[in-house]
């Protein structure tokens, strides 16, 4: 088992990101891009710089050009946008888009796309949820059809960065029940094939999703993303990689929120003297540090576990994504409280992290689904 | 170079695990690898201790003759003095071979460091030998009836009478006072100035004229406790630890072991029962359509078994940040202040689990004396609320009244 600390490597890397996302990707870029409703939602040069420091391919193997970081390394750059609340495509491309090219993707799918997600040319999207409440096997869209070619029909919703994406990863029924494990198929998508229409949401945290209408589109037997009725095994993989650097976006966006808080607590005064002497509010803070501190344990356990394709992965990833939107909540929520009428303020930055949590939080399965998953998984 | 070095360390490494392991399948009594399931399995040690069996008392001396009662302590005091490596690969063995511990006391998880750090070498010749071989049992008279929390205001007196202290005044919550051979004891030297500058640190004997001890009962029924009365006890000036009305500094230091101990202690307990929380409901309650039959107490001990997940896996970071050599000292607050809630919850869980069963008191009563012995974790050793205290001051930097 790995140590539960980073190693000199890891430190270091983690230092280039944290380095990177102030200088590069803060959150005042953040609020330019929403203020000036920019239609790509992240800056294309910032992700080819991210792409030139081999971010974009940190899950890409080295042969397919990447730097196979691993999903440690996915973490610790996630835990950074998470502290400052950076727009990329990290989560959506170069997490979910190559762990299903690596799951399931043939080796021409994955000579013709790897390489070109780790430059930063090509972005990939994951289309696969239908309703709210995240339930990932209750797939209504359907393919049909027969010798080697299928026609989509069907609609998805919460489709990150799908407006941009240059081509999606649809999750469709082949065969069995609407809420069915077995019987998905997933398939790779032009989102300029005839009959996909693509429509951006405008969402709270105010990044990027989109809904995706899929009208008798054309896709072939070579465009499946691992076997037919068979790709809710590389769709579990492709939602626990989410999950997990969720995860640790969600433990970064805590920190972030309760680091700003601490600074308020000490600087801010009423009655005569500094809030952050006040016990009612020293404790929740104290609290608050120790639920930090426990999420930091297990996002990192969780990565590991991930990368040593760990039979436990999955319950450690549930932890992980449950404990982590669970106290990011309670973080950017007592630093609202904490922070008072500011706080309620659009011109104050501490807002845009309760936004960005929850949006986090409810993506690829809530602390409700995930503790209701863990339960299951322990055999209760 | 290094690298080299590391694997001539971990080949000796090794060597140690096998000729450990070795001696330990030799040495440990069959009847020392049972599971510890009552209090009389657990050896305290001390003058009045009445061994549960021969192979407890082989099971100590042998150890100690090797310094293992104390692994990591110096030679030169009877300890085993191995690195904390080989420490951890004894431990490892003895775990894999269900070796019990050969001695618990106050004298090793908490006088000694103490000791190690602050005693002068007559005090520590005097004493550590004791403590590493079992033959004196200590305990800490800290509390007292009017410093709980606020300790610093404690007020048990010593006078200085030319060749010796006059200790008068009293201690309370005591554990096992009615059992211990030496205290531990802080004692008021100086009125004057601030309270926490007129404290100091005397070791004396229990026997000593004037000493008396009354047991406490507690609402769980047990009486591990004692109040202590000091009534014009002498004790000689050599047995002053530290400097005088410097004792704050050393009770300080020892709190910070103690309360690594009580965090973990909740661990051991739960590891300790191989059956998790969620499979002894699924047992009692039962399932249906695989999920377990009452869906509000499955999603609580769902939460607990998680945090307690969590926790674990932060004492093995916490561990690991120590071995790394980052600084980790003001983290035992956290694990002191977590790990005991955590204890509660289960507790009470448990008893939510068995429902009427779990009442039972008296003889066969298990999970109700647990239940209310754990209520008290959150309080001794510095309560909750003083441990969120430390960690607003001296973590986060929050400013003071």
């Amino acid at each position: 088992m790995s140590s539960l600390v980073l190693n000199d490597d890891q430190s270091m890397f983690r230092d280039a990101v944290k380095r990177f996302a102030v200088e590069r990707m803060p959150v005042s870029q953040m609020r330019k891009l929403r203020d000036s409703n920019d239609p790509v939602g992240f800056s294309r040069d910032v992700w080819k710089e991210m792409a030139g420091m081999g971010w974009a391919g940190v899950l890409v193997p080295q042969e397919f050009g990447g730097v196979g970081f691993g999903y440690m390394g996915a973490g610790l750059i996630a835990e950074e946008i998470g502290r400052n609340l950076s727009a990329t495509p990290l989560l959506s491309s170069a997490v979910l888009g190559v762990t299903a090219l690596l799951e399931g993707g043939s080796d021409a799918h994955k000579q013709e796309l790897l390489g070109e997600i780790a430059s930063g040319a090509l972005l990939l999207a994951l289309a696969t949820d239908e309703r709210g409440r995240h339930a990932p096997y209750s797939v209504a869209t359907r393919a049909t059809g027969a010798a080697g070619e299928f026609k989509l029909n069907g609609n998805k919703s919460h489709v990150l960065d799908g407006h941009v994406a240059d081509r999606l990863i649809v999750s469709a029924r082949t065969s069995n029940d609407v809420e069915s494990r077995d019987g998905i198929t997933l398939f790779l998508v032009d989102p300029q094939a005839a009959g996909v229409t693509v429509a951006r949401t405008s969402i709270v945290d105010s990044r990027n999703a989109a809904a995706v209408e899929l009208h008798d589109v054309i896709v072939s037997s070579d465009d499946i993303v691992g076997c037919l009725d068979k790709g809710s095994s590389v769709l579990d993989a492709v939602l626990d990689a989410g999950r997990v650097v969720l995860a640790a976006e969600l433990l970064g966006i805590a920190q972030e929120a309760f680091e700003r808080t601490l600074t308020y607590l000490r600087e801010r005064e009423q009655f005569g003297v500094k809030i952050g002497s006040f016990q009612a509010l020293q404790h929740r803070a104290a609290h608050l540090f120790c639920e930090i501190e426990l999420t930091r344990s297990v996002v990192v356990r969780a990565l590991q576990a991930l990368d040593a394709t760990q039979a436990n992965a999955s319950t450690l990833v549930c932890l992980a994504k449950a404990r982590a939107s669970e106290v990011a909540r309670l973080a950017t929520n007592e630093a609202v409280q904490m922070h008072g009428g500011i706080g309620m303020t659009d011109d104050f930055d501490i807002g845009f992290f309760m936004k960005r949590a929850r949006a986090a939080a409810e993506t690829f399965g809530d602390a409700y689904y995930h503790t209701d998953r863990f339960a299951q998984l322990s055999g209760y | 170079m290094s690298a080299q070095l590391e694997i001539a360390a971990d080949e000796s490494l090794e060597a140690f695990r096998r000729s450990t392991h070795a001696w330990l399948e030799a040495n440990c009594p069959p009847e020392m690898r049972e599971p510890v399931v009552e209090d009389a399995d657990v050896c305290w040690g001390g003058r009045r201790f009445h061994f549960k069996n021969q192979a407890q008392r082989i099971w100590l001396e042998r150890m100690a003759q090797r310094g293992w009662t104390v692994p990591e302590w110096p030679k030169q005091y009877g300890g085993g003095e191995l690195s904390k490596e080989a420490g951890r690969v004894l431990r490892e063995e003895m775990a894999q071979l269900h070796c019990r511990a050969p001695l618990t006391s106050f004298g090793i998880s908490m006088l000694g460091p103490a000791l190690l750090k602050y005693g002068n070498e007559a005090q520590q010749q005097e004493h550590i030998p004791k403590i590493v071989r079992g033959e004196i049992r200590w305990c800490q008279g800290y509390s007292e009836p009017g410093a709980g929390s606020d300790l610093a205001s404690l007020k048990t007196r010593a006078e200085d009478r030319g060749d010796h202290y006059l200790v008068n005044g009293s201690k309370i919550w005591t554990s096992y006072g009615d059992k211990a051979d030496w205290i531990f004891c802080l004692v008021r030297t100086d009125f004057s100035g601030k309270k926490q500058d007129g404290i100091s640190f005397l070791l004396f004997d229990m026997e000593s004229p004037g000493v008396t001890t009354r047991p406490i009962r507690l609402i769980s029924g047990y009486s591990p406790f004692t109040q202590t009365f000091f009534d014009n006890v002498k004790v000689p000036k050599d047995n002053l630890l530290g400097e005088l009305n410097k004792g704050w500094t050393i009770a300080k230091y020892l709190l910070t072991h103690e309360r690594s101990m009580i965090g973990g202690m909740g661990l051991e307990l739960r590891s300790n029962g191989s059956q998790s929380l969620g499979q002894l409901a699924v047992k009692t309650i039962g399932l249906s359509s695989g999920r377990l039959a009452e869906s509000a107490l499955r999603t609580d001990i769902a939460r607990y078994e998680m945090d307690a997940q969590a926790f674990a896996l932060t004492m093995a970071r916490v561990a690991a940040e120590a071995k790394a050599g980052n600084e980790t000292g003001a983290m035992s607050s956290m694990l002191k202040y977590y790990g005991t809630e955590l204890n509660k919850r289960r507790a009470e869980l448990t008893m939510s689990v068995g429902g009427t069963d779990s009442l039972k008191f008296g003889d066969e009563g298990e999970a109700a004396p647990m239940w209310l012995r754990t209520r008290a974790n959150s309080i001794e050793g510095g309560t909750s609320e003083v441990q969120l205290n430390i960690i607003a001051k001296n973590v986060l930097r929050l400013p003071g009244n």
